[in-house]
């Protein structure tokens, strides 16, 4: 797909008027290639051009927004199969599934375990990205099913029925916050096509098979509806595997255009009723190229462990996140609160801090640097070590805040502590617990 | 080109290079790992002969701290090893048994090696089953310790380890003289498994008798970075041919998953997360699921229903 910056210099009209704010035509285009500007600041290209270099420059995997304003998600937009060759882009995410069958209260209740299934771990807020509302009764039933979901949650909807006529009626009243047309089918393509065309909305294309599903993309894509999701109607957790991969491989290796969609899975058609296999599916459609993932209830259990997983899939492997280097205070801590220390890697600093935080004991709790690593990686790599401590404890201030001079190092690294005692001299040094999740037991009881 | 409709073309790969398949064990009850062509599951692609195979941890001294659902899962067994290993064989339908000798551990009970040894050849004896030996995990102590096991377990085809840069030479040496293979343990990284691992086949073991263990982090401590590593190893040995990664890989991930707070805390610490006795399992099942779409040939798991499931999982994805 990626159009070299001669290929698009070709195209373009060669009078090097600088309109574009760029003094020449072709330094014009090897910007466009690199990405670094608009095919639109040209006002001279003409329309075939911009038609043909749209296109061609087109990312090989489409992204497409779910909903409208602030909760809305977008999926796709994926460029690589493995995640080392680069950073997955737009983190899949996950609906959860409404009947319309179920009573108001059923409903409610969903919805209420929905808003509280909401993690916050590293610093980023984890929680069910959509609500997707299956008609299972009739058609009025489900338009009001919609109404009572909009009218609760904020978030984007997917709107489950292959009854063309349902959904007409159930976009009347959602239609503005862009729902996902789930699914526009063989036998019910063009009126389908028509509302997600007429209400710009997303559109689920489903089909047995890659193959038939790349035939209805082609003719909804000649149509002008362009944000679709696929899928191939798997019936094991085999076949989604193996269709999930063929479509993104389609995509990016052989830049077949028909299957460059996110792709939405339903984990729990494929388990039999057993929750816990849905998850078990769930977590492999978030490895392997899961664009909306449908669940059928949004138990916390259940949702937790997906969300820390997808976290850490769509996580840059290259760069760990840091936080900075000084002393930090937890509970309005005074002097004879205790002083912690342990490494600047994100993640640790936010597990031993939200342990300090509902252990309610006032501490003090020093960051060494020590390049993002994790306490043993970093004491392996000798960036958490009794010198470096040392110092952070020196420079920190630590002595003119503290009424005590002892310092409290992880568990995990209680080899070092006679050494660190060597180095900091006049302090005690005392071995905390190997977990942090036994920090508030023994943070209490150091409190007496 | 334009307007032309391209046709679709189904996009399998073909690898270029197939993992080492080991047995571990000998004789009928003898466990084969490895031998795939193809990305885990990828039946599209290649073949898996072996779906990755579960080893049940067995601890030769109780463990404490363990959460209630987990320890009421496993029943009144942890006391003894042998008692345990039968537990999981009978009960649990293992056919692999990981002996986890945490108890030889010098900052611990401080078992001596007579002693495991003595505990190995007893759970070897009681249940029949293949076993992988994990040492405590200091490099000197495991050293002495797997040397005594290796003895006693003469012609069984144990897997012992872990082999690290540290202690491999001593521990190749006595798989070598009684016939057992290795696991070669480093810490999340390419190279290194790959350098490890030329230095033990120089030391005379046979290639096939070698596990990588690419060091594991659960879902939430450390997944993003193992799973990547086992997929570019496991990519280097399919699509490359490169010979020192071709081995099968281990993860050890019992100890890994039920360290996770998110695995362990109970209700009242934490109503938000939800049922704990299903979150712990899962958090289990879903690390072990994970390690294995990275690239894992034998899971060390702890809990009966998290092992369980994830053989569910294989049959699901078995399908296509
Ligand atoms: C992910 C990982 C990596 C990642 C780095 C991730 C990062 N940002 O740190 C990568 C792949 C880059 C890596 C590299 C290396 N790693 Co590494 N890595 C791991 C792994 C799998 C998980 C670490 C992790 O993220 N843990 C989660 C965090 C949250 O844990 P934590 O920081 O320890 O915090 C916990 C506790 O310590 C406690 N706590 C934290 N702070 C405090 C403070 C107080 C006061 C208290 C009481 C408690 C407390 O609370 C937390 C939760 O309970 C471990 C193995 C394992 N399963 O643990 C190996 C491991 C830590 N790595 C190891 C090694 C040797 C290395 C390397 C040195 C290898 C090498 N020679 O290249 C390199 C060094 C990197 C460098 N830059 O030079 C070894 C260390 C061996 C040892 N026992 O010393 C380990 C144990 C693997 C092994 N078994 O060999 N590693
Ligand atoms: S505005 Fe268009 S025609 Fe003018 S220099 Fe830029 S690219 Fe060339």
């Amino acid at each position: 797909m990626a159009l070299s910056g001669l290929d698009i210099f070709k195209k373009l009209p060669k009078t090097n008027c600088g309109d574009c704010g760029i003094p020449t035509c072709l330094a014009f285009a090897m910007k466009l290639a690199a990405g670094q500007a608009e095919l639109s600041q040209c006002p001279h290209v003409s329309p075939e051009a911009a038609a043909e270099l749209s296109e061609a420059s087109a990312p090989p995997m489409r992204g497409v927004t779910i909903g409208a304003g602030d909760d809305a998600i977008r999926v796709g937009e994926e460029t690589v199969l493995f995640r080392h060759e680069k950073t997955f882009v737009n983190p899949c995410a996950f609906a959860v599934l409404v009947e319309s069958g179920a009573s108001d209260e059923a409903i409610d209740g969903t919805l209420a375990q929905i808003e509280a299934a909401s993690f916050e771990r590293v610093q980023q807020h984890l929680g069910v990205g959509a609500v997707a509302i299956k008609s299972t009764a009739d058609a009025s039933r489900f338009r009001a099913a919609v109404e009572r979901v909009r009218s609760k949650t904020a978030l984007p909807l997917v709107l489950m029925s292959e009854d063309a006529s349902e959904m007409a009626s159930a976009l009347e009243v959602s239609a503005e916050v862009k729902p996902l047309i789930c699914a526009a089918t063989e036998s019910n393509f063009e009126a389908m096509l028509a509302l997600a065309k007429d209400n710009s909305c997303p559109m689920v294309v489903r089909a047995s098979g890659l193959e038939a599903v790349a035939a209805l993309t082609e003719k909804a894509v000649a149509a002008g509806v362009k944000d679709l999701l696929i899928d191939s109607s798997p019936t094991t957790a085999g076949e989604a595997l193996r269709d999930h991969v063929f479509a993104r491989r389609a995509a990016l290796n052989q830049k077949f255009a028909p299957l460059g969609f996110p792709i939405i899975t339903f984990p729990g058609d494929l388990a039999a009723g057993d929750d816990m296999l849905e998850a078990l599916y769930a977590s492999v459609d978030v490895e392997k190229y899961g664009g909306v993932v449908v669940l059928t209830s949004a138990d916390a259990w259940k949702l937790l462990p997906l969300l820390v997983l997808r976290q850490n899939i769509y996580t840059d492997p290259q760069r760990p996140m840091q936080v900075e280097s000084k002393i930090y205070e937890f509970n309005n801590p005074g002097p004879d609160a205790p002083f912690l220390v342990t490494t600047n890697f994100s993640l640790t600093y936010f597990i031993v801090a939200s342990e300090i935080e509902s252990s309610k004991m006032p501490t003090y709790l020093g960051i060494v640097e020590a390049e993002g690593l994790s306490v043993l990686t970093a004491w392996a790599a000798g960036k958490f070590v009794p010198e470096r401590i040392a110092k952070f404890v020196g420079a920190s201030g630590a002595a003119e805040k503290l009424g005590h001079k002892e310092v409290v190092i992880p568990g995990m690294v209680a080899q070092i502590s006679g050494e660190l005692k060597e180095e900091l001299d006049g302090w005690d040094v005392v071995v905390g617990p190997r977990e942090a999740a036994d920090l508030p037991a023994f943070l209490k009881k150091k409190a007496g | 080109m334009k307007g032309q409709a391209m046709a679709y073309r189904e996009p399998r790969e073909s690898a270029a290079g197939t993992i080492r398949e080991i047995a571990v064990g000998s004789g009928d009850p003898a466990v084969v790992v490895g031998g795939e062509n193809a990305l885990p599951f990828y039946l599209f692609d290649g073949a898996m002969p072996n779906t990755p195979a579960i080893a049940m941890e067995v601890f030769d001294v109780a463990p404490e701290g363990w959460p209630t659902p987990l320890s009421d899962a496993l029943g009144d067994v942890m006391g003894d090893p042998v008692t345990w290993a039968k537990a999981c064989v009978e009960k649990h339908g293992a056919r692999l048994i990981c002996l986890q000798l945490a108890g030889t551990d010098p900052g611990g009970a401080n078992r001596t090696a007579e002693e495991a040894a003595a505990t190995a050849v007893a759970v070897a004896d009681a249940t029949g089953v293949p076993l992988i030996v994990y040492g405590s995990g200091n490099a000197d102590k495991d050293a002495e310790v797997l040397k005594a096991v290796a003895a006693a377990l003469n012609g069984r085809s144990a897997m012992i380890g872990p082999a690290t840069e540290d202690n491999y030479k001593a521990i190749a040496a006595v798989a070598l003289a009684y016939g057992h293979g290795v696991v070669a343990e480093t810490p999340i990284d390419v190279n290194m498994a790959k350098q490890l691992n030329i230095l033990i086949t120089q030391l005379g073991l046979p290639a096939d008798r070698i596990l990588i263990d690419p060091s594991t982090g659960a879902v939430g401590y450390g997944l993003e970075y193992s799973y990547t590593v086992m997929e570019r190893l496991r990519l280097a040995a399919l699509i490359q041919n490169d010979d020192m990664t071709r081995m099968p890989l281990i993860c050890n991930l019992g100890k890994e998953a039920w360290r996770a707070k998110e695995a362990k805390a109970t209700e009242e610490e934490e109503p938000a997360w939800g049922d704990a006795a299903k979150r712990g399992v899962l958090w289990e099942a879903m690390t072990a699921l994970s390690l294995t779409m990275g690239g894992a040939d034998v899971l060390v798991m702890r809990h009966p229903e998290a092992i369980a499931l994830v053989g569910k999982a294989f049959e699901g994805l078995s399908a296509q």
